[in-house]
């Protein structure tokens, strides 16, 4: 598999499974305003790894539904850090949200100057949506960084939100959220957490023959 | 705290009312806006205004049916044809 088609699937599988542990959420949140707006990220995230996966589709000969449900799980390559189920703990859910949200302005701020104009490109139009995200990460953190269940919850996050990022961007994102570059989570073989993900991910396409038309 | 919405369609128009929802302050408030009111490229402006900063103003005596005062007037349909029967003639 060439460079560019491994780096779309990271980043596609970053927003696959992100989108898919936040929209655990759906119907659960603080509060209604909450649960509408948070399930609305979710899927703008899912969004964005429809867009990737296309991409990195046409290079490998395939489509994005295959990408995205037919793999099995040892070949996602998505960061611990997205992986983790985090509900119900809210403060731990924010922590990530502000974390991820950091390290994907670094990353997509390097894709849009990447040389190939279809990487640049895409990272241009998911940048538009992800500056909504911001905005939202953000005036949850105003509202919690104070909080003990917030600040440990980023203090237990930070090495996993590192691996996030490939080696050249952690300095930058390290900076920006305040805290020592220390041991990142690499992003390796996905562990058990992300086992009970992929079955009910994966479980509808499963239960129709390969190749079924939905 | 609940805040009121007001909506936009297209560049010119008046901003109409829109609904209400809950938002902790002015941060939340314009990240919740954003999402249930202009999200699908629905609105191109919003006002957004605490409810208790509102005032509204309901009573308003009409003692006298002093119709003429008002904006859509009396009806003259009712008042010649009234005035026709006390004369009587009838309609051109």
């Amino acid at each position: 598999m060439s460079e560019r088609a491994q780096l779309l699937l990271e980043l596609a599988d970053d927003e696959l499974i992100l989108g898919w542990r936040n929209s655990e959420w759906t119907g659960i949140a603080p509060f209604l305003e909450e649960d509408v707006a948070f399930s609305s990220i979710a899927q703008n995230e899912i969004g964005h790894a429809r867009a990737l996966y296309d991409l990195a589709a046409v290079e490998l000969g395939t489509d994005a539904d295959a990408l995205a449900f037919d793999r099995k799980p040892e070949e996602y390559r998505c960061a611990q850090l997205v992986q983790l189920r985090l509900v119900p703990d809210w403060a731990q859910t924010i922590a990530r949200h502000v974390l991820y949200e950091t390290a994907d302005a670094l990353r997509i701020a390097a894709l849009k100057e990447h040389d190939d104009a279809e990487l640049a490109g895409i990272a241009a139009k998911v940048e538009r949506e992800e500056v909504y995200h911001r905005l939202h990460a953000e005036m949850w953190l105003e509202r919690l960084r104070n909080e003990a269940r917030y600040t440990e919850a980023v203090d237990e996050l930070w090495p996993y939100a590192l691996g996030v990022l490939e080696p050249g961007l952690r300095p930058a994102l390290a900076e920006r959220v305040g805290r020592p570059q220390v041991q990142a989570v690499e992003r390796s073989a996905p562990g058990e957490e992300f086992a009970a993900l992929w079955e009910e991910m994966t479980m509808v396409r499963r239960s129709a023959p390969v190749g079924a038309q939905w | 705290m609940i805040w009121e919405v007001f909506r936009q369609e297209r560049k010119g128009q008046p901003f109409v009312h829109g609904g209400s929802f809950h938002a902790p302050d002015k941060a939340f408030a314009d990240a919740y806006a954003r999402e249930f009111y202009a999200r699908r490229q629905e609105s191109v402006a919003l006002w957004i205004v605490p409810r208790e900063e509102i005032t509204e103003i309901g009573e308003f005596p009409d003692e006298f049916d002093l119709k003429y005062r008002r904006v859509d007037g009396y009806s003259i349909k009712a008042r010649l044809k009234e005035a026709r029967e006390r004369a009587g003639t009838a309609a051109p």
